[in-house]
């Protein structure tokens, strides 16, 4: 990992996450999304990016968090998956940040292993931890559907 | 200047590049001997060139050029050190070889110079390389440039000339007869090296991407644009307006190319196809203008080619036979092509023998592939498309053009694959047509946009067969249930019914105890009648939009395995909808069973299980029964008026074209029926008798049609089987005419 890394931030469920500003394509506000049925749960919808389908995935699902009421004013960050580009709906925009390689530590073993595996690490920021998410996985689908199990299974009662 | 043949302007095109580049390599091969990596690159050069010409029938070029690869082989082995003389050998060749290509772009066929001289000295520099010094062989060098004024330029110059090759055309001076056509040619020849392009194919699809969303943006600023006055500001959208209409339409022409590009070595195909088999074939095109799209295009150039072939093989009949059948001697070969209702149509009709139907019924039983019974029982449709099947050849012999079993379903697959269908029709005697009807492009394909739980949804057309639209009242009556599974009687056989809010798993399945009809009773049914591989069904939806045409664009990794969709599209509004998969739906909703292979169709199961089908009349004789006749016995259906029923020894008959018909029971005993009866008139099967006098079946009504699976043969003394989840009484011929015999002697 290189020594210093310049990170695009943003909120899901008040927690602090950055994806290497280089493969962050755009940012956008909320979008007009069609829902796919029989879609596994991370997948919040498809849209449309400029004649581009795009899917949406639900961070809250990805990420094990609590699923929000408020799914109106999700902001898109657009990550660039090889040739085509993914979503990551999110609920509000950080910062573009630089961090350096001694803020960084793993993330500690407690948090649950999908998850864990999502993250490259924890950088420590003065006031707050900043989560580094491994984009790379996202294209995982056996990730995605073993996210979604798991979610199944932990918290049933959001699925109704 | 004559037309050129296209594969000619093709070799022309290419040439003219391939020859760039090998310059350019002989010159850095010059430079570093040693250097070998150029040799390959030259080698294919040369070796191209002769093979084209070879195939085009340009033996000059073929010779000459054949020299100059022999040339290569010891160099290229590392036998030989290009020496000075080599390369002066070879560029001479390229010369002489630009204006071969020269001479023949202009006039359409190959100059009668045959270069002797450079050929010689060709081969001069590979038979004996270590014997002529560099000193002797610029004396022959010297001697040669006078003997070869005619047809090379001068070696001395040559080198020169060359560098400056690359980028222009050198006219040579001394070259006194073909001056003229040479400098004309060059000139033509880089005209049509350089009005064509080559491009990417994904750059024109990222372009067409584009321009799709540049239209819906348009449309959408027109939106706005509406509600202002602005004139300034509607003048320039009107403009932006028609540019991208045009832009659209340009950027679409760039991926059509006329059908002629596929056509065009067909002749040639079947010219020396008709010569192996010993036939007159001449072939006629219409319509090879007609444009499709180059990935449609590409697809079709195999099966077209393997069409054309099986048409000359078998098609064609023998010269001896065609003058025997009073026809001309030539046998023709029609390639049509047109644009009809969206779609391109290919037809591909000979004028021969047509198909031998015995024969294709005999292969295909000796085959296994159907069974006996099946095979009498086949009209002659089902015959013709049994051609289709793997594994199917009438051919007698393997020869090397046609029988090898690799046969019209391979053709049959591969125009299905690009959402084409394939369709023959053949007379007896007077020949074979067979009718391609292909989509336009592939990117864009109709489709009908269908709404289910507010959601739209796109269904391509080539899986729709037609739609359904059962008011809410006959939906109640005519929905049935097998098993909790509804069905509906689609002209007699019955159509699975699918929802597509349940397969969607947006609404629960309910039982047929929770309410008769799934969906809300006040409301109509929407049936949209699909096919999956061999099989039909019905899949209801909320509402029927339109027909629209839709980019398919591929959904990514998270939702590729979801069998329900094929796809998404964006719609004209922007927004992104889905596209349904007919095969994924009919899986999900379990019509098509997952262990069945695509290969194993209909017919072939059939045959596995050695039952067949057969079509029933199936009757309500009015006692609260039901019966049934083979439908193959059953000559009409007749309505009689009682009064028409007359009466003798007290029996019932009908004067009926001419003949007294006398009119029976089920059962087989006369029918009495009393003039004065409540009903007005009778419903009558007229049947067939064995000894052709025809007998009337009196009957209350009759109920349908049906196609059932017959496994045991039906037994005389025990009529009865389960027709349509009915035990039912089967009536034969058999039965009828022995009572009916009995009654009438004849």
């Amino acid at each position: 990992m290189k020594s210093k890394k310049t990170l695009c931030t943003f909120y899901v469920d008040k927690l602090l996450f950055g994806v290497d500003v280089s493969e962050v394509q755009e940012v956008l506000r909320a979008q007009n999304m069609t829902d796919v049925p029989l879609a596994p749960d991370v997948v919040s919808g498809l849209m449309n990016l400029r004649g581009q389908i795009v899917t949406a995935l639900d961070m809250r699902q990805l990420l094990c968090l609590q699923p929000t009421d408020e799914t109106r004013n999700l902001m898109n960050v657009l990550i660039r998956t090889g040739d085509t580009a993914v979503s990551l709906l999110v609920d509000e925009i950080g910062d573009v940040i630089d961090v350096q390689q001694d803020q960084f530590e793993p993330a500690p073993e407690s948090v649950p292993k999908n998850v864990w595996e999502m993250i490259d690490g924890v950088f420590k920021l003065d006031d707050e931890l900043l989560l580094c998410l491994n984009t790379s996985k996202l294209d995982r689908r056996d990730y995605i559907k073993s996210a979604s199990r798991n979610l199944q299974t932990s918290l049933p009662h959001n699925h109704q | 200047m004559e037309e050129i043949d296209e594969i000619i302007k093709e070799f022309l095109v290419e040439s003219h590049e391939n020859l760039d580049q090998l310059v350019e390599d002989l010159m850095e091969l010059e430079k570093a001997p040693d250097n070998l990596e150029r040799i390959p690159s030259i080698f294919r050069t040369i070796h191209t060139i002769k093979g084209t010409s070879g195939f085009l029938a340009l033996p000059r070029l073929e010779r000459l050029t054949h020299v100059g690869e022999s040339l290569l082989v010891p160099i290229r082995d590392g036998e030989l050190q290009l020496t000075n003389e080599i390369a002066d050998g070879l560029f001479q060749m390229v010369d002489a070889v630009r204006n071969m290509l020269g001479e023949i772009e202009s006039t359409g066929a190959e100059a009668e110079e045959e270069h002797l001289d450079l050929i010689a000295l060709l081969e001069e520099l590979q038979g004996n390389p270590k014997s002529t010094s560099p000193d002797a062989s610029e004396d022959t060098d010297e001697t040669e440039i006078t003997s070869e004024i005619e047809c090379a330029d001068d070696p001395n110059t040559q080198i020169d000339d060359n560098t400056a090759q690359t980028e222009s055309p050198t006219v040579n001076s001394n070259q006194k007869e073909n001056q003229a056509p040479d400098a004309k040619g060059s000139a033509q020849s880089h005209s049509i090296a350089d009005s064509t392009l080559r491009i990417d194919v994904q750059i024109l699809d990222s372009l067409m991407n584009l321009v799709g969303e540049l239209v819906l943006s348009r449309n959408q600023v027109l939106q706005f644009s509406s509600a202002t006055d602005d004139s300034a500001s509607n003048n320039a959208l009107q403009k932006l307006n028609l540019v991208t209409t045009e832009l659209q339409e340009a950027v679409m022409k760039t991926r059509m190319q006329p059908i002629r590009n596929a056509w065009s070595k067909l002749p040639r195909v079947v010219r020396d196809l008709a010569n192996t088999c010993g036939k007159k074939v001449q072939v006629q095109m219409e319509g090879a203008d007609t444009e499709l799209d180059k990935t449609v295009l590409e697809a079709i150039k195999d099966p077209l080619t393997h069409i054309v072939r099986n048409s000359v093989d078998h098609g064609i009949d023998t010269t001896e036979q065609r003058l025997a059948n009073g026809k001309p001697e030539t046998g023709t070969l029609w390639l049509r092509a047109f644009h009809e209702g969206g779609q391109v149509i290919i037809e591909i009709a000979d004028d021969g023998r047509g198909m031998d139907l015995d024969r294709i019924r005999a292969k295909a039983v000796e085959k296994g592939i159907i069974s006996k019974e099946q095979a009498q029982s086949m009209n002659d449709r089902e015959t013709i498309n049994l051609v289709l099947l793997p594994g199917f050849s009438t051919a007698p012999a393997v020869t090397n053009v046609s029988g090898r079993g690799v046969g019209m379903d391979v053709v049959r697959t591969n125009i299905e694959r690009i959402g084409g269908t394939l369709d023959i029709q053949s007379i007896p005697g007077k020949g074979t047509t067979l009718r391609i009807k292909l989509p336009l492009t592939l990117a864009i394909v109709p489709a009908l946009i269908v709404k289910s739980t507010g959601r739209e949804f796109a269904i391509p057309q080539v899986n729709l067969l037609e739609l359904l639209r059962l008011d809410a009242e006959r939906a109640k009556r005519e929905i049935e249930y097998v098993y909790g599974t509804p069905v509906y009687r689609l002209r007699g056989s019955l159509l699975p019914l699918l929802y597509l809010d349940q397969l969607l798993g947006i609404r629960e399945c309910s039982t047929e105890s929770d309410s008769e009809n799934p969906l809300d009773e006040k409301e109509a049914v929407n049936i949209v009648v699909l096919q999956a591989e061999d099989r039909q069904f019905g899949l209801v939806v909320d509402l029927i939009s339109d027909t629209q045409e839709i980019v398919v664009k591929p959904l990514d990794s998270h939702l590729n395995e979801i069998e329900l969709y094929a796809g998404a599209t964006i719609m004209g509004n922007g927004s992104v909808s889905l596209i349904l998969d007919a095969i994924g739906l009919a899986h999900k909703g379990k019509i098509l069973s997952d262990q069945e292979t695509n290969g194993l169709d209909e017919h072939k199961l059939e045959a596995e299980s050695g039952s067949q089908t057969e079509s029933w009349l199936v009757l309500d004789p009015g006692d609260g029964t039901q019966a049934a006749v083979a439908l193959n016995h059953v000559a009409r259906l007749e309505e009689f008026e009682c009064d028409r029923i007359e009466r003798i020894d007290n029996r019932s008959v009908v004067q009926y074209r001419n003949h007294i018909m006398p009119l029976v029971n089920l059962d087989g005993t006369p029918a009495m029926i009393d003039a004065s009866d409540d009903d007005s008139s009778k419903h009558v099967v007229v049947c067939n008798h064995q000894c052709g006098q025809d007998v009337g079946l009196v009957i209350e009504r009759i109920l349908d049609i049906v196609e059932e699976r017959s496994s045991t043969p039906v037994d005389k003394k025990c009529a009865q089987r389960v027709i349509s989840g009915k035990v039912t009484k089967v009536i034969t011929p058999e039965m009828i005419n022995l009572t009916a015999d009995g009654l009438f002697p004849s």
